[in-house]
């Protein structure tokens, strides 16, 4: 019933924008906020490049993202989570997932006193976060770090409060490690804590990990290093201990780019190959294939390709990890049947 | 003569269509959020209210656990701050030296102006570690108390009250104030005539302005249930029904705030605003029970105190 008036509005409101500005072209894009720092840096520096192409960005979450994307109230989305195959058909054409950086979850944690860093693996952090694990000196802990003198104070659980992206990587994680959080919990932007207390955003769990002795949170790796907060290495699927750093969340990608569908759906998560940070996680922009705007079309791609090759050279600085050549490689074929024109 | 009633006609008419805006405004807000919460509404009926799950992975949702923060955590404001708030009013409005009114008025209100954000982050920083060495040093007997059971974590129900108490405090008390302010001096001349000492006199003058003083309150009140950011910050977020004051758990304005922007299905975005209908009715329902508070209060004063009055009139005064 609403659909046409609404229609119009738009159109009108483009008519407008065309007639006023027929040689800048102004693209409107929604989604996630884990990657806005360096969508900022890039919509900034290419801007910079390409006075005629301005693009705005909402960080409204990812949830936002496949919802306004999914309504074409904006041009392109973005999302730290692929949609499911249910957003896809609800979709009003076909909609191409593009890979742009990668970023990673590592669990941090408040244990005065103790020196050196611990390790985990992911069934024993399913299991500190399903509140089966309640001291630091269980038997899972200690035979995992025998040397680190843990206490034997109660561990106190934190986790995010706001449906987050960084939320979706660190439980999906804990699904592939342990049947049982698979099973009790499962995986979503926000999901039934067995136990704990949330914090808002990163930075809500980075203070809350720093004030509550006894504590372990997960965030993005760039919180844990600015706050200078002490975070754990984590096992992966070959049996090493691996610490987070750009290279190995870079590895985790480079180990999936054999399997990678064609649609670029893949959760790397717990990924196989040496080296990998198993906590890692690609982020998403949303394209329609055939979109209505051609014109539209046409410059995002051109940015998109720019973002893939020199935009690159940005993801270290803002604490991302950049795509693997073959990704990319992959993602601009797929970018190639973006219709233009 | 005849154009003055015109005039007349059209002031009435056109004040009469605002009046009438804001109702349409409040039933407005009510119409949409039950056709945006419909999924909802159609799937738990009145189980919404009384369920204690909130599963977003399984679609299943239950407001139980943020209906009982919101109200456990204003209620604490209430009784923390209600106390406070009439005590600066009496001072600032009844004894207060001239010359300390003025910068006392302006620092009050000052509270009032600050973004509840900041009230949030001081709360992280100053107030949840305190109140964590508080919860450190309750004796051990005092824990087997259900109101003070649970691990020291410093984030929680106490957190939540104290902020809100501290950021209803200057609405409650700059109401009260201009309440007692308006009693007329009669009163007090009078009280002072039958030999009341200043107590008394205040007390005479909190009685003639109370169902002013209830309205204060209950402002403070509506405030409190409202309340998002410095309490989601602070309360631990953990939706859960709780009786302890140590114990994080949740509201309805904050898991609103925290999850309405990932969530990714129809029915989830429904109950989260389907919680911000039961949040609406919940606000409506105390403001209706307080105007009925203040309505049978100055309905029972006229039925007793009038005849009672009469005679400590003017002319018993003079």
């Amino acid at each position: 019933m609403k659909r046409p008036s609404t229609l119009a509005a738009i159109a009108c409101t483009l008519a407008l924008g065309v007639g006023v500005a027929a040689q800048s072209i102004q693209i409107n894009g929604a989604g996630a906020t884990f990657p806005n720092p360096i969508y900022s840096k890039w919509f900034d520096e290419y801007g910079k490049k390409n006075p005629n192409v301005r693009i705005n960005y909402q960080p409204i979450g990812s949830g936002g993202g496949i919802r306004q994307v999914t309504a074409q109230t904006v041009f392109f989305g973005a999302t730290d989570g692929p949609m499911t195959e249910e957003q896809i058909l609800a979709a009003p054409g076909k909609i191409l997932h593009l890979p742009t950086v990668l970023g990673a979850d590592v669990p941090v944690y408040n244990l005065p006193g103790v020196s050196g860093e611990i390790k985990f693996t992911g069934a024993v952090l399913a299991d500190i976060y399903l509140g089966k694990i309640t001291k630091w000196n269980d038997p899972a802990l200690v035979k995992l770090n025998p040397t680190a003198k843990l206490p034997a104070t109660d561990v106190t659980v934190v986790h995010r409060s706001d449906g987050s992206g960084t939320t979706y990587i660190f439980v999906d994680f804990l699904a592939k490690a342990s049947p049982e959080w698979k099973k009790r919990v499962g995986v979503a932007t926000s999901v039934m804590w067995p136990t704990g207390v949330g914090g808002k955003g990163n930075e809500g769990v980075a203070g809350l990990v720093q004030q509550v002795p006894g504590s372990i949170g997960y965030v993005e790796l760039i919180y844990a290093l600015q706050n200078k907060i002490a975070y754990g290495s984590v096992q992966n699927l070959a049996g090493e201990f691996v610490r987070a750093t750009v290279q190995s969340v870079t590895a985790a990608a480079a180990g999936a780019a054999a399997k990678m569908p064609a649609d670029f759906r893949v959760s790397i998560t717990n990924a196989e190959g040496k080296g990998v940070y198993p906590i890692s996680s690609f982020t998403w922009l949303l394209l329609y294939e055939n979109p209505k705007d051609k014109a539209q079309s046409k410059a995002m791609v051109e940015f998109v390709k720019w973002a893939l090759s020199d935009g690159q050279k940005f993801a270290a600085e803002l604490g991302y990890a950049p795509l693997p050549a073959e990704v990319v490689k992959m993602e601009l074929a797929a970018l190639a049947k973006v219709r233009v024109s | 003569m005849k154009r003055g009633s015109q005039g007349d006609l059209g002031f009435r008419l056109g004040t009469g269509a605002f009046a009438v805006l804001v109702v349409a405004i409040v039933a407005g807000i009510g119409a949409v959020l039950i056709s945006e919460s419909w999924l909802s509404i159609q799937k738990f009926g009145l189980g919404f209210w009384q369920t204690t799950i909130w599963d977003p992975v399984a679609g299943d949702f239950g407001a139980l656990p943020f209906i009982w923060g919101t109200l456990y955590s204003s209620i604490l404001a209430l009784l923390i701050a209600t106390p406070v708030a009439l005590g600066i009013a009496i001072f600032i409005a009844e004894l207060c030296p001239a010359p300390l009114r003025m910068p006392l008025v302006f620092l009050t209100e000052l509270l009032a102006a600050i973004p509840s954000i900041v009230y949030g982050l001081w709360g992280i920083f100053v107030l949840v570690p305190a109140v964590r060495q508080l919860e450190i040093a309750t004796p051990q007997f005092l824990k087997a108390v259900p109101l003070f059971s649970g691990p020291p974590l410093g984030v929680g129900m106490l957190s939540a009250g104290l902020i809100l108490a501290i950021m209803i405090t200057p609405f409650t008390s700059s109401v009260a104030r201009e309440v007692l302010k308006s009693v007329p001096i009669e009163q007090r001349e009078g009280a002072y005539a039958l030999g009341a000492t200043r107590f008394e006199a205040i007390k005479a003058a909190l009685f003639y302005a109370r169902t002013g003083i209830v309205g204060a309150v209950m402002l403070g009140f509506g405030r409190a249930l409202g309340e998002t950011m410095a309490v989601t910050m602070v309360i631990g977020n953990a939706p859960q029904v709780s009786a302890s004051l140590f114990a994080p758990q949740y509201s309805m304005a904050a898991v609103i705030a925290n999850e309405f922007t990932e969530a990714d299905t129809e029915l989830y975005l429904d109950a989260l605003v389907e919680i911000g209908l039961v949040l609406f009715a919940i606000t409506l329902l105390v403001n209706v029970l307080s105007r009925a508070l203040i309505w049978s209060m100055t309905r029972s004063f006229k039925k007793a105190s009038t005849p009672a009055l009469m005679p400590a009139g003017p002319e018993a005064a003079a």
